[in-house]
């Protein structure tokens, strides 16, 4: 069974490893292609964008939900002030005016570059998470859930608060600030010489998913999932349980503000009301729905869900008639209840979601995967 | 005589008006092994849980090695509650969490096997060997200390051959037998470099075979790691066999201490375990 095992077992690109690489190579490569002979007003490009932005969430959920076993419910927070953070420092100067149109252009009269924009949403997303983490992480499970539930909600009416209206607009829009399609290169004449607005996106996502990749399969990573199946023995090895769960929630909550940028770009403004609580149960279904534990199931799920609910099952929301024989129950919002079964018949029947615990490399190591099966959890 | 390892002074754990461990003061030097033993809800888990750091003593104080790692008197409410004895000689409140009591170099194993569930065999191990990283957050996550974590992996699988688990490396740790999860549990507190180890019932639900091969296997690894030993135990067997010294715990109180030979002739001893013929 272990025949063949060298001495030191150090992590070595291996076969299936190789394959992943250039399966992901692929998928950007197949993205690059079809954005520059398909009509990007396709539906497939928003629905990549988007799925691209909801993937990055759902992984650094899973993150915190998944791998550190700290069941946190504050993500549409955090996402939040990553793409408030992102409008508000993108907005170029001669548009303030416009858009703090009741606060006499606010208070910021400068505009950052839209990568550093990004990385500031992150960072100022973590800054949040840290000071929330120092009371919010002593306590457990459900009671976690609760708090970090609340402080999204408390977040979300802050920044409508009418009297940091010069930083945040109130609760008028942010808008004008560079989008997905300001990535596009254009000529002089303004025409779209190399459309790059949905690889950018899969750019930003594939750089922040494979550090969380490569956390994972590092010590702090094994220490987080040490923290996740046992805290008591976790604790007992050395393993600082204060410092490795702000950690993690730290930068899980880097990345959903980083997020929170690209959602702001994909969505053209940004508005507070519109970071609801039923953003992070949507979230926290793709990860369920993906499999709890599972980066690949996480990025897999989001494009399925972001698919179904924008594009494929946008049929069932209107009136169809076929050969004279009007279609029964097709009528506006039929889509939510059909995609509401579909919901209920996941977390009843595939409780481990669609890839359990697996990544995409186990999928190629086909002996190992028997191996999992059987001793997985039970 | 050899240098103290541990010293227990005056130790009192009171859980509102329950007095679950009573004024215990006890030693354990370099190199011994010494058992604390006693019928059921004598106590002896939460003397572990109090020299491990999970409860802070109501009053009493705790050392490793001339360094105080706990110690503190009965505050607020149990001011007025507390029961036992030495009120007012522990006046500093010192507190230490576990994982800050393992890097003082003091492991422990569980009395219910407490192994990463998810993890396989290799991984339980390796994980202990994460608070010994020097490598910050950033560098280590870029997976940038490649040498130390290839130290790690070595160290981790030269452990793994010494308690006989090699071959196991890649299981799932829940799917072993039972007595070598066991053997793992002590494995994985291995690996984090102990000088003395606690073993809270490290024969519970073996047969007599593996309680045999336990008992070889803990004085192998005291010898080879230079290990001082401390662990509750049910099995008289086990602890007749490998104890230098034993301590014995009643309804908190510690009735006896002595050599095996001595304990079993103890009528003290005798009666807590047995009980008193009536007349």
């Amino acid at each position: 069974m272990t025949n063949g095992k060298p001495a030191v077992r150090v992590k070595k690109l291996d076969r299936a490893t190789l394959l992943t690489i250039i399966v992901i190579a692929l998928v950007y490569v197949l993205a690059f292609v079809l954005e520059q002979v398909m009509p990007s007003t396709s539906m497939l490009f928003t629905v990549l964008k988007k799925g691209a932005t909801y993937a990055l969430v759902a992984v650094s959920m899973n993150l915190l939900n998944g791998f550190t076993g700290l069941f946190s419910l504050g993500q549409a927070g955090f996402m939040l002030i990553g793409a408030y953070t992102y409008a508000i420092f993108t907005i170029p100067v001669a548009q303030r005016l416009s858009v703090y149109q009741y606060y006499d252009g606010g208070l910021i009269q400068f505009s950052l570059p839209v990568l550093v924009a990004v990385a500031l949403a992150g960072v100022f997303a973590a800054l949040f998470a840290f000071l929330i983490g120092l009371p919010v992480l002593r306590l457990k499970s459900d009671y976690l859930a609760i708090a970090t539930l609340g402080f999204a909600e408390i977040i979300r009416a802050i920044f409508q608060w009418d009297k940091i209206g010069l930083l945040t607009n109130g609760s008028n829009l942010l808008r004008l600030f560079p989008t997905f399609n300001d990535f596009n290169i254009r000529n002089a004449q303004g025409e779209v010489v190399l459309h790059l607005s949905t690889l950018v996106p899969f750019l930003i996502t594939g750089v922040c998913v494979a550090f969380i990749v490569l956390l994972i399969n590092s010590s702090f990573g094994r220490a987080f999932k040490a923290i996740r199946d046992d805290e008591t023995a976790a604790e007992a090895m050395g393993i600082n349980l204060a410092r490795h769960k702000m950690l993690a929630f730290c930068t899980s909550s880097f990345f959903a503000g980083v997020g929170g940028a690209m959602l702001a770009m994909y969505a053209n403004s940004v508005q507070a009301k519109s970071f609801t609580t039923a953003m992070t149960y949507e979230i926290l279904l793709m990860v369920v729905i993906g499999g709890i534990g599972s980066i690949t199931g996480s990025v897999m799920s989001s494009f399925l869900f972001v698919a179904c609910s924008e594009w494929w099952l946008r049929f069932l929301d209107q009136e169809q008639v076929w050969n004279g024989w009007k279609v029964p129950l097709l009528r506006n919002g039929f889509r939510l209840v059909v995609f509401s079964v579909i919901i209920m018949a996941v977390v009843l029947f595939f409780r481990k979601g669609i890839m359990g615990t697996q990544e995409l490399p186990d999928l190629f190591r086909k002996r190992r995967k028997l191996n999992g099966k059987e001793g997985g959890r039970s | 005589m050899s240098e103290n390892v541990l010293h227990l002074e005056n130790v009192t754990m009171q859980f509102g008006g329950v007095v679950a461990v009573n004024d215990v003061s006890m030693d354990v030097n370099e190199g011994e092994i010494v058992a604390l033993i006693g019928p059921n809800g004598a106590g002896k888990t939460t003397v572990f849980n109090v020299i491990t750091g999970v409860y802070a003593p109501t009053n009493g104080r705790v050392s490793l090695r001339g360094r105080v790692i706990a110690e503190d008197h009965p505050r607020g409410k149990m001011r007025k509650m507390y029961a036992a004895g030495h009120l007012g000689e522990y006046p500093r409140s010192v507190n230490n969490t576990p994982d800050r009591i393992t890097r003082l170099n003091m492991a422990r194993t569980f009395q219910n096997i407490r192994l990463f569930k998810s993890m396989t065999v290799f991984d339980n191990v390796l994980v202990a060997k994460h608070m010994h990283l020097k490598a910050n957050f950033f560098s280590t996550a870029l997976h940038l200390n490649a040498r130390e974590e290839r130290r790690m992996r070595e160290e981790t699988m030269e452990l793994l051959r010494i308690v006989g688990l090699e071959n196991e490396c890649d299981e799932i740790a829940t799917s072993l037998p039972y007595g070598q999860q066991r053997r793992l549990e002590i494995a994985r507190a291995l690996s984090t470099n102990p000088s003395m180890l606690l073993l809270d019932e490290p024969a519970a639900g073996m047969n007599p075979q593996e309680t045999e091969d336990l008992s070889a296997f803990i004085r192998e690894i005291k010898d080879r790691f230079g290990l001082t030993v401390l662990l509750i135990e049910h099995d008289m067997n086990l602890v007749m066999d490998i104890s230098d010294r034993i301590y014995v715990l009643n309804f908190g109180a510690l009735i006896a201490e002595g050599t095996p030979a001595e304990i079993q002739s103890n009528p003290d001893v005798i009666t807590a375990y047995l009980g008193v013929a009536e007349e």
